[in-house]
């Protein structure tokens, strides 16, 4: 099948890659662009580890067709970070000790900047509620909600 | 072999930006492997997972008119191509449709509810699908359009079957119409699931009409406890023009757990939904009468 070219912009900055249509956006990050802070894990969309923004929303780069991001904006967990600054979420995740073996934690940190961004004073069954599709086999989920409710505005713990 | 890591399958892909495009698209490939693409979480899952052949995608998510939510006195109008997510976060669904939009938050996660939508909730036709008890209980209708035309068809009408519906190949669903409840009315839905991102072992939506203390119309839909979502009707009779008491509750209740059809599968047993079936339609009985302003006694 022939490719095509596509463009998009990849944490702040415009890419332009050729693409078949049934290459997966968690491919062409991974594979294509090196980015391989996004994770596969289940590839049918149970788990969570593959969560990129596209246009600021949460989704599944495993059940994304990299074709149909073209014009759109992707984030990675790479692009979170400013300069050598880390965000705060990034942070707090390290505070708390919120990272084991650290697979889960991209998509984790990604579906937790949309939560704060919007509810920003979420409580802790709303955190519980909206986390509830990206799964930790290592933590058990105290330290991970811990980190995000210290991101929340007037949330230390 | 399949494999969730990558689509083996090798396809044509169309983004069009009209709705028009789509139909001649539709009607030219009619007689080929057509898919439609909108959120993906159903239709790429079953790529991976099923031996699927398909020679054409056509993503609707680039045209304008299908991602659109139209609101007036005579109800919703819902696009194609609207997340889940958006419809969460408004507040007439809260406030006016509450079992669409308890459905909606009991589906999944956040990620596949900024993917997933209405017509492919109801176009994937599973028996458990969440929406289709809410969208049942409110006598929602399916704008279905074609190259040659469009029809409205009621959602309950729309299902035939486990992964069937009535709709034809050169066919998409590009509208969900929800009419406006009345003042009086109250509805809610409930959903029991090993954990809450699950499908549902069982689900349902009820919505009733009060007069005073009587219930003047009624509507219970069960899903996941039939090849398709399931309406009690002669539960629905025993409330319609009654005085509402708890005692007639338990009796409507017990009716309903009597009309549904459930099977042993992976996710429950016939005797456990059965059970089941009886406990929560009596609960969302009183929530859905509560919310019509009704008071029980007794």
């Amino acid at each position: 099948m022939k490719k095509t070219e596509i463009e998009f912009t990849l944490n702040g900055k415009k890419k332009k890659v050729e693409v078949k249509p049934s290459d997966l956006l968690i491919n062409l990050i991974r594979e294509e662009l090196y980015l391989t802070g996004t994770k596969y894990a289940c590839g049918i969309g149970e788990c969570g580890a593959c969560t990129v923004l596209l246009d600021g929303e949460p989704v599944l780069s495993c059940l994304t067709l990299a074709i149909t991001v073209a014009g759109k904006e992707i984030t990675t967990i790479e692009g979170l970070a400013q300069d050598e600054e880390l965000h705060p979420l990034q942070r707090a995740f390290l505070e708390q000790g919120a990272v084991q073996c650290g697979f889960c934690t991209p998509g984790m940190i990604l579906t937790a900047t949309a939560l704060l961004k919007e509810k920003p004073q979420a409580t802790e069954e709303e955190i519980r509620d909206y986390m509830r599709g990206n799964l930790c086999r290592c933590t058990g989920y105290v330290q991970i909600i811990k980190a995000i409710k210290s991101c929340t505005t007037g949330g230390e713990n | 072999m399949s494999t969730s890591r990558l689509l083996t399958q090798e396809f044509e892909y169309f983004a069009p930006h009209t709705l028009k495009e789509a139909l001649d698209l539709l009607y030219k490939y009619k007689d080929e492997e057509v898919k439609i693409l909108a959120g993906g979480t159903d239709l790429l899952v079953k790529m991976k997972t099923l031996d699927m052949k398909i020679d054409y995608l056509i993503n609707l998510k680039e045209i304008p008119e299908l991602k659109a939510v139209e609101t007036n006195n005579q109800g919703l109008k819902i696009g194609a191509t609207v997340p889940l997510s958006q419809l969460e976060r408004r507040e007439i669904i809260k406030e006016k449709y509450p079992a669409l939009y308890e459905g909606i938050k009991s589906m999944a996660a956040i990620a596949i509810r900024n993917m997933a939508t209405l017509p492919g909730n109801i176009c994937n036709a599973s028996p458990a699908g969440d929406t289709i008890p809410p969208l049942m209980v409110y006598e929602a209708q399916l704008r279905i359009v074609s190259k040659e035309g469009e029809r409205l068809v009621p959602v309950e009408d729309f299902l035939r079957g486990v992964g069937e519906t009535i709709i034809r190949k050169e066919e998409l669903v590009s509208q969900v119409i929800i009419p406006a409840p009345p003042s009086n009315s109250g509805s809610a839905f409930s959903k029991k699931s090993r954990v809450k991102a699950d499908i549902a072992k069982i689900n349902l939506a009820i919505w009733l009409e009060r007069e005073g203390k009587t219930c003047k119309d009624a509507r219970i839909v069960l899903g996941s406890v039939f090849i398709k979502a399931l309406r009690a009707k002669r539960a629905e009779g025993l409330l319609k023009g009654e005085m509402v008491s708890k005692e007639l509750l338990t009796q409507v209740a017990r009716q309903a757990a009597e009309e549904i059809k459930p099977i042993d599968d992976v996710r429950s047993t016939a005797e456990y939904r059965t059970t089941l079936a009886r406990v929560m339609v009596e609960d969302t009985l009183k929530l859905a009468w509560e919310r019509a302003g009704g008071e029980l006694e007794g």
